[in-house]
């Protein structure tokens, strides 16, 4: 059975094509859900892309949460369905609380597009099975509110649950706290990402194909399930 | 229009004419077209508008009466310079006469932006269009406005927008002006073009204090679309709907604040304080794109046209008079952001994100839910008739009956006065060859680094990194290479290769040649990724067209760049011209920006600046002569400009492209990058520095000729292990000099016999400059 994930497009949503075409590249059925239907079309997973939903006004992701479709997407997670927020869909995730922590404007103040290397600190999850636990990876950063924040409390216990999904390993580029780059839910179902690893599927249009293995990890997950 | 350069969007000509005051002053009541016939005498504003004597005399005779106030909108706008090209119309001309003979342009002159076959039923729009005089006012959102306005124009052409570049000039780096100019500006291009999901490629970037008070922000958008997709902006069919879709229209860049504060809005309402600045909403304009492209597909839209610079009343004539029919509009109809603006207010306004569509009738309903899904107003404002009058009511009253081609296409003509200035010829004896030289292995080394951490050579990354370049996963080459590349077909690697060239000191040199210099470089950085260069856009920025030795510069100008093309063999598909790019009388260097687009059959053998790889034999391409007119070296070491630029060799650039093009297509290079400022000098540590990988080079004469003479027609190659002695019959073949300068390997760029330099130093050096400057 070939794995079906769908990818979510809001507004404003300017990966989600590129999210399709690494779902598509690894082997998956990328499967286009709009915002404003309440439908997963029964998907296997769901990933929420890059962009600037509804142009990030009021603040980023703040909208999409309310969006028809998070209606649908929210009691799924919760029940387990394999959910990756990438950059703006990170943002979207955390406001809809179904990640601790929050995005704020990078360090510098200004938008940040570099590769980056990325460690993988937990490699349990349904995104990152494919990984080996403390591997390196290159992928894309591109994004001006990129900075992670959690309370302390927060952050120990993330740490203490192995809920950091993967920290930046070739310096911190946004000022995020504790250099985390993606958190996971404590379920490990969901988890999100501030780098995009779909522009990191081909060393033709990136810096590699190191971000495969998340969209390869879904599909061996979710046809072992 | 008659050569390309079309009329509507964007703001960048007179500030006068991009801000023109509202015609309302001192009237009261509405003026209507029967009050218009009534009242003959009474006096209007056409001055303030930016409309000479003669001119307004001319819209008398073509109406038979005075204008209303809202047909004096309409032709103030219109007849603006930066509409109607009066000043430079006559000479555009030259990019049609002396086009070469081609079969890949599918629409050139006079649309929204030229189309260019490229193959396998595909096509790419492309244009570059400048925003200076905004971007100076209030720079986040003059860049950002510039950004929005050139997408819709690609937008306009059916084709969907796939990448942005920018040609970027400032005033002296270390200038505190600039350093309030610059951030803004590319933190514009930032919040734009990043929001609205379009990769930024490549682009320019240089300081002169010839553009302080007047930075240079050029545009640039390419667009793809199937052959049978290209729309036309016109209007035909009696009956069908003109439907305004997007942005509501408010007061912005309407006029001056000056002219706001007057009491055009009626009775010093508060809604008349707004400033003049055009605001994006790069939210909106990413709705309209997809908007519009799920419109096109459904086959919904009989006609197009973006709203740019004289927003509706722009949209209106030219698409009825290139429809050749009459239009009658309801202004009333138009949704307001603020409901005290007035008919000619409306016509006049520059509000962002909006288009117009011509509709069938029958069509409406889908059209109409179509937008629905994408959260885009559409609203049914007119009608096409017949009647070849555009006919405008405001609440039931008349208050536009003209003939559309009068606004659009019978403005005034200027061949004005042109003359070589008498201090051209002290600039031209001061020759750069009398200047002092560094002797010493040790001089020369420092001469290397400063030419290196200068402003224009230096790494950029401190502004690119501001930019997406990967959204949409087709980006293969962007900043710091030749040219930027995108994939087109996902399936045959077809894709497009774009750079932007302009060097001011040439042409403030020599004109015509800087302007040939300036096609040329875009040419080879095209060549040098492996494209072949198909077509050219431009854009044209001057000082005032009424100094008679700006006009000189101008005419000489376009006439290298018209000569050029048809000695290269690629046409001119359409541009843009800035004039008044001045403060008192100093104005800026003539500064031609030049974009050359190319295609890759397959973009797999792309081939980057980088020195990847150890092993791979340095070869120079072309001849080395003692140029240094105008060079970086002599505005680093010495504050010089003067003397002639390199020479023109446009067969031998020609045979150069031919070479490198060939030579991409065998996969016999792992690098190759086109010489221009700072020569070989700044070829090589970019080369060195993008592969981290470093060379050892013998030079053979003169060192310090060979490294930092600009003369044109070269490259630098890295030839793959085992190529060699095909790539020198290749250049054999083509009759391009070819001198095997060493090899590729280690981590230390050496000149033997001279200096050598480690790549950490040269990389400190290199990327230290920008952040040092901007933070």
């Amino acid at each position: 059975m070939t794995v079906r994930v769908g990818v979510i497009t809001f507004p404003g949503s300017l990966d989600d094509h590129d999210a399709r075409r690494a779902v598509s590249r690894a082997g998956g059925i990328a499967v286009p859900l709009w915002h404003g239907d309440r439908d997963l079309k029964g998907v296997d997973a769901v990933i929420l892309p890059g962009g600037f939903s509804y142009g990030d006004y009021l603040r980023c992701g703040a909208i999409a949460r309310f969006a028809p479709v998070m209606a649908e997407l929210v009691p799924a997670a919760m029940a387990g369905l394999p959910v990756l927020g990438i950059c703006n869909g990170f943002q979207i995730l955390c406001e809809a609380h179904l990640l601790p922590g929050a995005l704020t404007r990078n360090k510098g103040r200004r938008f940040v597009n570099r590769d980056v290397v990325l460690r993988i600190d937990n490699d349990r999850t349904p995104w990152t099975g494919d990984f080996g636990a403390g591997q390196e990876i290159t992928v894309v950063l591109k994004s001006g509110e990129g900075a992670y924040v959690a309370d302390s409390a927060t952050l120990a216990q993330l740490a203490a649950r192995g809920q950091i999904l993967a920290r930046y390993a070739s310096g911190n580029p946004n000022g995020s706290a504790a250099a985390i780059a993606g958190v996971a839910s404590e379920a490990g179902n969901v988890v999100g990402l501030m780098p995009h690893p779909e522009h990191a599927i081909d060393p033709l249009t990136g810096p590699g194909a190191d971000g495969l293995g998340f969209f390869a990890s879904i599909l061996h997950a979710s046809a072992a399930a | 229009m008659s050569a390309g350069h079309h009329s509507s969007p964007g703001t960048g000509a007179s500030p006068a004419a991009a801000h023109p005051a509202s015609p309302r002053a001192g009237t009261s009541p509405q003026d209507t077209v029967a009050r218009a016939a009534a009242t003959p005498a009474q006096p209007q504003p056409h001055a303030e508008l930016g409309l000479t004597g003669p001119e307004y005399a001319r819209i008398t005779d073509v109406l038979g009466r005075r204008p209303t106030d809202s047909e004096l909108a309409i032709y103030s706008v219109m007849w603006s310079e930066h509409c109607s090209y009066k000043s430079s119309r006559l000479h555009l001309r030259q990019f049609a006469d002396k086009a070469p003979p081609t079969g890949v342009l599918l629409a050139g002159m006079g649309q929204n932006a030229g189309v260019v076959d490229i193959g396998q039923g595909y096509a790419v729009t492309f244009k570059i269009e400048s925003h200076n005089h905004p971007s100076y006012v209030e720079p986040f959102q003059g860049a950002a406005t510039g950004v929005g306005g050139i997408v819709r124009d690609i937008l306009a052409m059916g084709a969907r927008p796939v990448a942005v570049m920018d040609a970027l000039r400032f005033g002296p780096a270390e200038a505190p002006d600039t350093r309030r100019v610059l951030p803004g500006v590319v933190g514009g291009i930032s919040f734009y073009g990043n929001c609205l999901g379009l990769p930024n490629i490549g682009g320019e970037l240089a300081f002169d204090p010839c553009y302080s008070g007047n930075p240079l922000v050029n545009a640039l958008c390419i667009g793809v679309m199937r052959h049978e997709d290209l729309k036309v902006a016109s209007a035909t069919g009696t009956g069908n709907k003109v439907v305004l879709l997007g942005s509501t229209t408010g007061p912005d860049g309407i006029g001056g604040a000056s002219v706001l504060a007057s009491a055009s809005f009626g009775g010093g309402g508060e809604s008349a304080k707004r400033p003049s600045v055009q605001v994006g909403d790069p939210f909106m304009e990413k709705l309209l794109v997809e908007c519009c492209l799920e419109l096109y597909a459904a086959g919904l839209v009989v006609g197009v046209q973006d709203l740019g610079a004289a927003g509706v009343a722009c949209a209106t004539t030219e698409l009825a008079a290139a429809g050749a029919v009459g239009m009658r509009v309801a202004l009333d109809a138009v949704p307001l952001r603020d409901a005290g603006l007035g008919p000619a207010e409306i016509l006049m306004s520059e509000s962002q994100e909006r288009m117009m569509a011509i509709v069938a009738p029958a069509q409406v309903e889908r059209f109409m839910s179509i937008c629905a899904r994408w959260d885009v107003r559409a609203t049914v404002i007119g009608e096409v008739t017949d009647t070849g009058r555009l006919e405008m009511t405001w609440h039931g009253e008349q208050v536009v009956d003209i003939p559309p081609g009068s606004a659009a296409d019978e403005g005034p003509q200027y061949d004005r006065p042109a003359h070589r200035p008498a201090s051209q010829d002290a600039l031209r004896a001061d020759d750069a060859a009398a200047l002092g030289r560094p002797r010493t292995a040790a001089r020369l080394r420092a001469a290397l680094l400063s030419v290196l951490a200068s402003p224009d050579a230096a790494d950029k990354t401190w502004v690119t990194e501001q930019y997406d370049r990967y959204v949409r996963g087709d980006t293969v080459l962007a900043m710091p290479q030749d040219a930027g590349v995108i994939r087109v077909d996902e399936r045959t690697g077809l894709g497009v290769a774009l750079a932007t060239d302009g060097n001011g000191r040439f042409c403030r040199l020599d004109p015509y040649a800087g302007t040939q210099l300036a096609l040329a470089e875009a040419y080879r950085n095209v060549a040098a990724t492996g494209a072949r260069p198909l077509a050219v856009t431009n854009c044209l920025n001057f000082g005032s067209p009424e100094d008679p030795a700006v006009m000189w510069q101008f005419t000489e100008a376009v006439r290298g760049l018209a000569d050029g093309c048809l000695a290269l063999g690629v046409p001119v598909t359409g541009g843009n011209v800035s004039f008044y790019n001045q403060t008192g009388s100093a104005a800026i260097h003539p500064t031609p920006v030049v974009g050359v687009l190319g295609v890759h059959d397959d973009v797999r053998r792309r081939v980057p600046i980088g020195f990847g790889q150890a092993g791979a034999v340095i070869v120079l391409l072309g001849t080395t002569a003692p140029e240094l007119g105008g060079s970086l070296w002599a505005q680093v070491a010495h504050g010089h400009l003067g003397g002639c630029p390199p020479a023109v060799r446009l067969g031998a650039e020609h045979d150069l492209a031919a070479v490198l093009i060939a030579a991409a297509a065998r996969g016999l290079l792992a690098a190759a990058h086109d010489l221009s400022d700072g020569g070989l000098a700044v070829a090589l540590a970019e080369s060195c520095l993008a592969g981290r990988t470093g060379c050892r080079v013998t030079l053979p004469g003169d060192a310090f000729t060979f490294l930092f003479s600009e003369s044109a027609a070269r490259a630098v190659t890295a030839v793959l292990p085992g190529a060699e002695t095909e790539f020198a019959v290749l250049c054999g073949e083509h009759g391009v000099p070819a001198t095997v300068l060493g090899a590729t390997g280690g981590s230390v760029l050496e000149v033997t016999g001279s200096f050598a330099i480690a790549l950490d130093e040269l990389a400190a050096v290199h990327q230290g400059t920008l952040p040092g400057l901007f933070g």
